[in-house]
């Protein structure tokens, strides 16, 4: 646990990630490329889709990234409040912005797949209703954050509402079983295993490992960020409060 | 191709969005690098931070996120 301990440094994370950073842009640019050639030149349409089923290669991947984004925020909340990681809710933070990000992408694509398959745009099902929630509460964490001036109060507040908020995860992935609805149930991570073709799971897997690096980047760069943000933030309450003083 | 639109839309919209946000976030960075070193300019800096010349420097602050 030192390298997590070690990362507990501003600095260090900043030095780190500044090397690694390359890294996963050419990672995320050869995975997705890899993956999107196969989604659009390998895999078969499908029998009864047809060549929607296309939407499933980015429908999916940002699905899960929306979800297990919430989770990273949900992880690094608890280290706010229990250890007080200093960089765990710069962690949730930065996050916050990427998941709502997802989300949406979930909600417009899976509306671009629902129209010429079920024939709605919409509909108030148990599955796209919670993945809107899901939606709205990433915008509500960015507002509370924005509306707390001070950034430590602003991340524990958050954390509360993060964790509280996590109940809707394990909803999003089991209403389709709870409940009827007009989306499939699972099919990739299923207990008896997946159901999906091979020809169809590898672009699917490859697309999600490629947006999961993506996402990786972006929020190393989100986290950088957040960093700099605070220290400019201390240095201008020193240099107002040292303007007073004068 | 059937439905060719729908396609076209998912895959347009997800990279506009994903684009805006790396877009956002660049710029973001850049912004706040930018307002970092101006305040170092002025010789406000943190305790932490080396600094060459101290009398060119007086003025250091601890960080609200420890070093």
């Amino acid at each position: 646990m030192s390298w997590f301990n070690d990362l507990a440094n501003p600095t260090r994370f900043l030095n780190l990630s500044a090397k690694l950073l390359p890294w996963l842009w050419g990672a995320a640019l050869i995975v997705l490329a890899v993956g999107f050639y196969m989604a659009f030149f390998i895999a078969p349409e499908d029998y009864q889709q047809g060549q929607t089923i296309r939407i499933m290669f980015i429908h999916v991947p940002f699905a899960w990234l929306a979800m297990a984004t919430y989770a990273l925020m949900a992880i690094s909340s608890i280290g706010t409040l229990v250890w007080k990681h200093p960089l765990a809710d710069v962690s949730a933070k930065a996050a916050a912005p990427l998941g709502a990000a997802f989300a949406l992408i979930c909600l417009l694509t899976g509306s671009f797949w629902g129209k010429p398959m079920w024939g709605t745009w919409w509909v108030w099902d148990a599955r796209l209703t919670s993945m809107l929630v899901l939606f709205l509460m990433y915008l509500g964490l960015i507002a509370l954050w924005n509306a707390v001036e001070d950034p430590i109060r602003a991340g524990k507040a958050a954390a509360v509402l993060t964790l509280v908020g996590s109940i809707n995860l394990p909803i999003i992935k089991f209403s389709v079983d709870w409940w009827n609805t007009l989306h499939q149930p699972a099919s990739v991570f299923r207990f008896d295993g997946p159901t999906i073709h091979v020809s169809m799971l590898t672009p699917l897997l490859l697309t999600a490992a490629g947006m999961t690096i993506l996402f990786l980047a972006l929020h190393m760069v989100a986290m950088r960020t957040e960093i700099l943000r605070r220290r400019v933030r201390t240095l201008r309450l020193l240099e107002a409060s040292r303007a007073v003083e004068a | 191709m059937q439905h060719f639109g729908f396609i076209l839309a998912s895959y347009v919209s997800t990279g506009l969005i994903i684009g805006a946000v790396a877009l956002w976030l660049i710029l973001d960075h850049k912004k706040q690098k930018g307002a970092l070193k101006a305040l170092e300019a002025r010789g406000v800096r943190r305790r932490s931070q080396p600094v060459k010349d101290e009398r060119a420097n007086p003025t250091r602050a601890s960080e609200q996120v420890p070093k």
